[in-house]
């Protein structure tokens, strides 16, 4: 395989795991206002995700440092030109993040609050402009014969987009529901699997309909074949149906995985839909950006295989190993918080 | 070029200045109190000493209250290269992008996830492990250091890379990792960072000796930083002047306009301060103290070393590049390295005080010198902050030495419309993250250290619930 496929492909695998990572933490962020019922029910929806959030976010940073050193073309026509839609990223995930360590710094019931609304803000916002901004890529956006973006902020809107940005909400919110069915126990519990299953089939409906018209779009707008972008398409349908067959089942686990499988394969169908280019142009479509024109050279390519090649099974062994120390249901008793105060209290050991 | 354009990019600067200025306010105390948590924890580890347990978790806390807003506004930093630079972006992709996309697989996954496995940890991982996990925190604050170092520095010092159809294209890996521009200001910054770490150490303790409260539990942590401040602060000036050096080898232009050296001199004295000779139509100070030969000193390592002035270094760039300015602004780099090197003494001179006092017993009753270290804690702040100033702008006007202008570097799809609103969002942003951030660190500065073990300490006064 070349390098500059296989770069493609490792791109795509960083945005898969950021969405199938951080969608669920987004997911969980979404649903703060909405389940639980006290102060100490929050808690425990903060520090379901309080020792992961921070390195699946990693995956985002790891995905556009990787687009820049691959494809420094597409780095720099996507970037500068989503650039309001980034902006609208950047103030999003910043003020989440900050959310995780202020919110508990206050007793006043309105502080909190606050910082509770800056998450799920925050979480809903990153994941409607994301969705909207990736479809971007195969709809396709204006640019001119130099390969630089030829349009403004509202030309990244049209009904596809817009879909693209819902289907990631939901499918987010219900991949984040499903994760609280796995980690709560007690009344959050319940009201968790309650959420899952209302925000099935609404995500499966939205999510599904977005993938059968990114086929549609990659075929009209992007010169493609059905095949293979049919492939992971229907693949994905298929893991999302099944997610709310066993979401009424009361299968937590397989749900999860199917939510997790849903979202990997919707990466998947875009991707699928872009090659061989990495930014399509409409209404000039000979402007496109290509893989093979946007990007390194052979030897950064081959610097940057051999790095990855190290580094990537080790992060992936230790991310894991994380998960699986974290891996247990945080009961009420247990008294969860924000990472700060946690330091404080949790020194003492057991 | 229109008045436009020119606009365009000047906004896009202010906006990079801006925004990595107020990032590299966090990225100092994260690097050099990682290590020193993690000495605190190991002390404990080793000791079975509380009170550096109860030293870990307080400095723990600000450590962390400090990291969320360097992630926050590091990722700012990421995306800004695409946004507002594209044509610097697809330019030196191939060369820059390496280090980025590394700097994340090896050093931003390490951190955040021991880092939360630290903080949730606590009692699900054996304490050997848990210690682990803090240092390899810190490990991963240093790797990410390193690559981003190295980044810069080929900016600076681009090496490893060729020109080939319009773009920088990598040729040798090694010699980029091995920049000896890269080695030397990463060896600096991980000093700045140790330094800064050592002076808020310092300066909070102190604080507390002021308050004649928690004296036991500060003690020894008033003397870890001294132990760590003393010889860092001092190296760190002779690294600091090292760099001159290098940088005299590669960028004479922003040596010379540094030290406001028009024309070429040998040997050149230092200028402590001066008044006036700051542009092309006022070459000559109305007012100058100088040191004779200690430029020469300092620049090249020799006493009666030559150092090139700007208008000879201006005249053969034109030979070299073309017609163009070649100058960075002199007032500012001039007096950046002035605020940098002068805090950077200061930072010294308060530590060997410290070191002096504490030595005779008297550090804890020296009211006066109490203060003086508290307010010191901005010292190392002025000293980085204007030594980034004096590394960046005294670059200009390439945005890569040699190879590619600022001016030419911009987004050209962006129009200055929208940077403005941007620049409005990032004000605002970091503006109130500022306020809250500074309000929150000076609190939990200010508590009880947290007490440990039995009932206490769920009920510890520093939970701030």
């Amino acid at each position: 395989m070349d390098l500059q496929l296989l770069w493609f492909l490792i791109i795509a695998f960083f945005w898969a795991g950021y969405f199938l990572l951080e969608g669920f933490d987004f997911g969980v962020g979404m649903l703060l206002p909405f389940l639980p019922r006290d102060e100490r029910e929050r808690r425990v929806m903060f520090e379901s995700i309080g020792p992961v959030w921070d390195g699946n976010e990693v995956w985002l940073v790891v995905a556009g440092g990787a687009t820049f050193a691959a494809f420094p073309a597409w780095y720099g026509t996507m970037f500068s030109g989503f650039y309001v839609a980034l902006l609208l990223i950047l103030a999003f995930l910043i003020v989440r993040v900050v959310s995780f360590e202020w919110r508990e710094k206050r007793e006043s019931p309105r502080w909190r609050a606050t910082w509770m609304w800056a998450n799920t803000i925050g979480s809903t916002g990153a994941a409607l402009v994301w969705g909207v901004g990736l479809a971007n890529l195969v709809h396709g956006v204006p640019i001119d014969a130099d390969g630089h973006f030829a349009g403004d902020f509202f030309d990244l809107f049209s009904p596809y987009t817009v879909v693209a940005g819902l289907a990631a909400v939901l499918l987010f919110a219900f991949h984040g529901a499903t994760f609280l069915t796995l980690k709560t126990t007690g009344d959050l519990l319940g009201r968790a699997r309650h959420a899952s299953r209302r925000l099935a089939l609404p995500a499966a409906i939205v999510a599904g309909g977005f993938l059968a018209w990114t086929v549609a779009v990659a075929m009209d707008k992007n010169d493609k074949d059905l095949f293979p972008p049919i492939l992971p398409a229907a693949a994905g349908i298929a893991a999302l149906a099944l997610a709310v067959v066993f979401a009424f089942a009361g299968r937590a686990g397989w749900t999860f995985t199917m939510t997790g499988a849903g979202t990997v394969l919707l990466v998947a169908t875009l991707f699928t839909g872009l090659y061989p280019r990495v930014m399509v142009s409409q209404p000039e479509f000979a402007n496109s950006l290509t893989v093979e024109g946007a990007s390194s050279s052979h030897y950064a390519l081959t610097v940057m295989t051999v790095a990855a090649a190290i580094l990537a099974p080790v992060v992936l062994l230790y991310q894991g190993w994380t998960y699986h120390v974290f891996r247990g249901r945080l009961g009420l008793e247990e008294e969860a918080g924000s990472p700060v105060d946690l330091v404080a209290r949790k020194t003492g050991g057991d | 070029m229109s008045t436009l354009a020119v606009t365009t990019v000047d906004l896009a600067r202010i906006q990079f200045a801006t925004t990595s200025l107020y990032h590299f306010l966090f990225v100092p105390l994260t690097l050099g109190l990682a290590p020193l948590v993690a000495v605190m924890q190991t002390l404990w580890h080793r000791s079975g000493n509380e009170a550096w347990l109860r030293l870990t978790r307080f400095f723990g806390t600000l450590m962390l209250i400090n990291f969320a807003i360097g992630v926050a506004t590091g990722l700012v930093q990421e995306f800004q290269f695409g946004m507002n630079w594209s044509v610097y972006s697809e330019f030196v992709g191939d060369v820059f992008g390496a280090p980025l996309a590394i700097e994340g697989l090896a050093a931003f996954f390490l951190e955040s996830t021991f880092l939360g496995l630290w903080i949730f940890g606590w009692n699900k991982l054996g304490p050997r492990l848990h210690l682990a996990t803090v240092w390899l925190f810190a490990l991963g604050s240093f790797l990410s250091a390193f690559f981003i170092i190295v980044a810069n520095s080929w900016m600076q010092r681009p090496v490893g890379s060729t020109v080939t159809d319009g773009r920088a294209e990598l040729t040798s890996v090694w010699e980029l990792l091995t920049n000896r521009f890269a080695i030397w200001a990463f060896v600096h910054v991980i000093l700045v960072g140790l330094t800064t770490a050592a002076v808020v150490i310092l300066g909070v303790s102190c604080w507390h000796f002021l308050r004649g409260r928690n004296v036991e539990i500060f003690r020894p942590a008033a003397k870890l930083a001294l132990i760590v401040l003393v010889p860092v602060s001092a190296v760190n000036l002779l690294v600091g002047s090292y760099l001159g050096e290098v940088v005299t080898e590669y960028q004479p232009m922003k040596i010379a306009a540094t030290e406001a050296l028009w024309d070429t001199e040998q040997p050149a004295a230092f200028s402590l301060f001066q008044i006036g000779g700051f542009s092309e139509d006022d070459q000559t100070p109305s007012f100058d103290l100088e040191i004779p030969k200690l430029l020469s000193l300092l620049a090249t390592g020799s006493l009666d070393g030559e150092v090139q002035g700007m208008n000879q270094l201006q005249a053969e760039y034109e030979q070299q590049y073309g017609a163009g300015n070649y100058v960075p602004p002199v007032r500012t780099t001039y007096w950046s390295m002035r605020i940098m090197a002068y805090s950077g003494t200061l930072v010294f001179v308060v530590a060997a005080l410290a070191a002096l006092l504490m030595w005779r017993g008297r550090l804890e009753r020296t009211r006066w010198f109490l203060w003086v270290a508290v307010g010191s804690i901005a010292l190392p702040y002025v000293s980085a902050l204007a030594g980034w100033v004096l590394s960046e702008v005294g670059r200009q006007p390439w945005i890569v030495q040699g190879l590619l202008e600022t001016a030419d570097a911009n987004s050209p799809s962006v129009s200055t419309t929208t940077i403005a609103f941007s620049l409005g969002v990032f004000a605002v942003l970091y503006g109130l993250l500022a306020v809250v951030d500074f309000v929150l660190m000076r609190h939990y500065a200010r508590l009880d250290p947290p007490q440990v073990g039995g009932e206490g300490d769920e009920a510890a006064p520093a939970l701030g619930y």
